[in-house]
């Protein structure tokens, strides 16, 4: 039983991450119908931005930690903002393949600039917050584990909160809806795709800096892994939907962790991908997506 | 004008292909350089083993050019990167063996990476000294294949008498990486020897190299109940393997083998690395005059101390250039015998005697993480 509980934790910290990245994913693909592809990459950078800045914010105490967290977001916020204007917006009326191969394009060049700019070798990521260690019972939390959950749903409410809640999150979901007809009412599209891009960016930043916490070794093609599992996870809960691809990434991690845990567990990516194939072939929309009809 | 322009730059091309060919042929000069090829890790998940190794190369050949070369010539080593990837080093030594005409080959501390580069070497009939790959199917490609380091079944053998002996344990959980030859074989052969005097293995969980999340699995194995925990893997994952036992409150002591030698464990684990053991081939605290001197030497050299693979390195190109002067010349044949026949060489690890299997046979140190350094706990033979 403790095994059980002490399981579920660890599940539930690599899968509020995944679901962090999700996030990103999916929110692109709402508003733009395609899949970001650098958005993986996005992610490496956030933690290397937290790697250089940690010495120098005062990594170690709450208030240093949290300075770091936040300016990796804003760095990787302006970083996806530039990714979307220099290489997709000059492609917003091309087919989608186009803009989804430039993406690949880009996610290349932040893995090999990165090798190039931080070096290839893996890192020693520093401390960011006080650590330690609560037991309940025979459970054991790291204090890194918690922050990990209580950022992660703290960013998902302000979320929820900025898409529903505000005029510009109102324009968000009217662009995902019509394209045209949200230009037609007077909403300044270009705008609200930066803004969507930079809120993903950001997140995938929060996710690099609490993905380096708790893996405290990073390298320039760190965010394909996860990137990938995070991609699966938007599917899983239906793509272009918010609170999909946050239960998707919270699944995604669970299953993965339950199945690390037992015998089978080399075949863990395999088991987390066949699951993936039977809720696609009885759910062809994901988990909390909607099916709609494409008009030919 | 187009036509004759483009003619005159094709021509230039030729030339200068040309050109490279005549400086090629023009080698019988007595100056000529020896050309040893290196292939190691330089970057990727393993940089630090192959950048260690590197050193100890770099400091045996600059030692033996102020010594005035081999056999009256310079002596040159053209270093590949693997990149810490497999089938990178197919590639390498395949260059170096056809394009660069190496008369001998160091290379490949990582079991895995070593047993693709060395088929070719052997095929090639370039002899090929490797300094750390400690999995004993790299020897048995071929009698051009020798080590200078000892080999895995020693080293299972070793923590698994180490473990009952000294730290006496009756219960140990394996965390193996299944991608790794390195980790798989040391597992087999701790569990072996742990068997057979008696112990029981309560767990066994796998992993794959490049992973970076274990807590599913140590949380199963704490659930296990064992004495201590032996995870065979490199320091990468050696390092976010320690930090994240500790985490989950496991303050069992953790065995591996000497891939975790390297100062990014204490880097990556910090506090977490503590209580971990492993055996080296080489003891910074080591006593041996020539093992001081040689410490000494680096650090003033590369201003950080040096890793047991660095003393391997130096080891192994001081074993080639000792083979390559008894035998004399610089035919791969004759250099092979030579190795061969070495008996009793007095490299830094130790005094090194080249068995019939091309394997180096000397005992073990074991080091414990104490207060973010290694210290030397103890020797122990099989």
């Amino acid at each position: 039983m403790t095994e059980l509980l002490q399981q579920l934790i660890n599940g539930l910290s690599l899968g509020a991450i995944y679901a962090l990245i999700a996030l990103g994913y999916t929110m692109v693909y709402g508003v733009l119908r395609f899949i970001n592809f650098a958005h993986s990459d996005v992610f490496m950078i956030g933690s290397y931005v937290g790697f250089y800045l940690a010495p120098k914010l005062g990594a170690g105490s709450v208030l240093g930690g949290l300075a770091v967290l936040f300016s990796a977001m804003a760095a990787c916020a302006l970083l996806g903002v530039i990714i979307e204007k220099l290489a997709y917006k000059p492609l917003r009326n091309r087919s989608t393949l186009t803009v989804l191969i430039t993406a690949i394009g880009v996610s290349l060049l932040l893995q090999n600039g990165g090798q190039k700019l931080f070096g290839p070798n893996p890192r020693a990521f520093p401390k960011l917050f006080p650590e330690t260690q609560l037991h309940f019972g025979e459970l054991t939390v790291s204090s890194n584990q918690l922050i990990v959950l209580a950022v992660s749903i703290f960013l998902l409410v302000m979320l929820w909160w900025i898409v529903h809640r505000t005029r510009i999150g109102t324009a968000m979901r009217a662009l995902s809806f019509n394209a045209t007809a949200a230009s037609l009412v007077g909403i300044n599209n270009d705008a609200v795709i930066s803004f969507t891009f930079a809120l993903g960016s950001a997140l995938a930043g929060a996710g690099g800096i609490l993905y380096a916490m708790n893996y405290p070794s990073i390298d320039p093609l760190m965010g394909t892994l996860p990137g990938l599992k995070a991609f699966v996870a938007a599917v899983l809960g239906g793509i272009g939907n918010l609170p999909g691809a946050a239960l998707g990434g919270l699944l995604i991690g669970l299953v993965e962790t339950f199945i690390s845990g037992t015998r089978a567990s080399t075949f863990r990516d395999a088991i987390a991908f066949a699951i993936l194939i039977l809720i696609l072939l009885f759910r062809p929309a994901g988990l909390l997506g909607k099916m709609r009809v494409e008009k030919v | 004008m187009k036509l004759f322009l483009r003619t005159l730059a094709l021509l230039c091309l030729l030339c200068a292909f040309a050109g490279c060919g005549r400086k090629e042929a023009a080698a019988p000069g007595a100056a000529t350089p020896i050309r040893i090829g290196e292939f190691s890790s330089l970057t990727g998940r393993e940089a630090g083993l192959g950048q260690y190794t590197h050193m100890g190369v770099l400091l045996a050949l600059e030692e033996l050019d102020a010594a005035g070369g081999l056999l009256g010539r310079p002596v040159e080593v053209i270093a590949e990167d693997t990149q810490s990837k497999a089938g990178e080093s197919v590639t390498a030594t395949r260059k170096l063996v056809s394009r660069d005409h190496v008369i001998a080959l160091i290379g490949e501390g990582a079991s895995g990476r070593c047993l693709e580069g060395a088929p070719i070497a052997q095929a090639g009939r370039v002899p090929l000294v490797t300094p750390s790959a400690t999995n004993p199917k790299v020897t048995e490609i071929g009698d051009y294949i020798f080590r200078v380091c000892f080999t895995d079944p020693f080293q299972g053998t070793v923590m698994a008498k180490f473990a009952r002996d000294s730290l006496k344990a009756r219960r140990v959980a394996l965390l193996v990486d299944v991608g790794a030859s390195y980790s798989v074989g040391l597992a087999e052969f701790f569990k072996e020897r742990f068997k057979a005097d008696g112990g029981e293995i309560v767990a066994e969980q796998k992993f794959a190299g490049g992973d970076k999340d274990f807590r599913a699995q140590l949380t199963a194995i704490k659930a296990a109940n064992p004495d201590a925990i032996f995870a065979p893997c490199y320091y990468g994952e050696a390092g976010l393997i320690l930090f994240q036992a500790r985490q989950l409150g496991i303050t069992l002591p953790i065995l591996g083998g000497d891939g975790y030698e390297a100062p990014e464990l204490i880097e990556v684990a910090g506090a977490a690395a503590e209580g971990a053991y492993f055996p080296v081939h080489f003891s910074l605290e080591s006593t041996d005059t020539r093992s001081r001197d040689f410490v000494q030497k680096f650090t003033a050299r590369f201003q950080k101390p040096p890793t047991g693979v660095s003393a391997l390195g130096y080891d192994a190109l001081m074993l080639v250039a000792d083979a390559i002067r008894r035998a004399g010349t610089t035919d791969g044949a004759a250099i092979r015998d030579a190795l061969a026949a070495t008996h009793e060489f007095s490299g830094v690890t130790g005094r090194i005697t080249i068995d019939s299997a091309r394997n180096a046979h000397k005992p073990a140190s074991i080091i414990r993480v104490r207060d973010g350094r290694f210290q030397f706990v103890e020797t122990v033979a099989p």
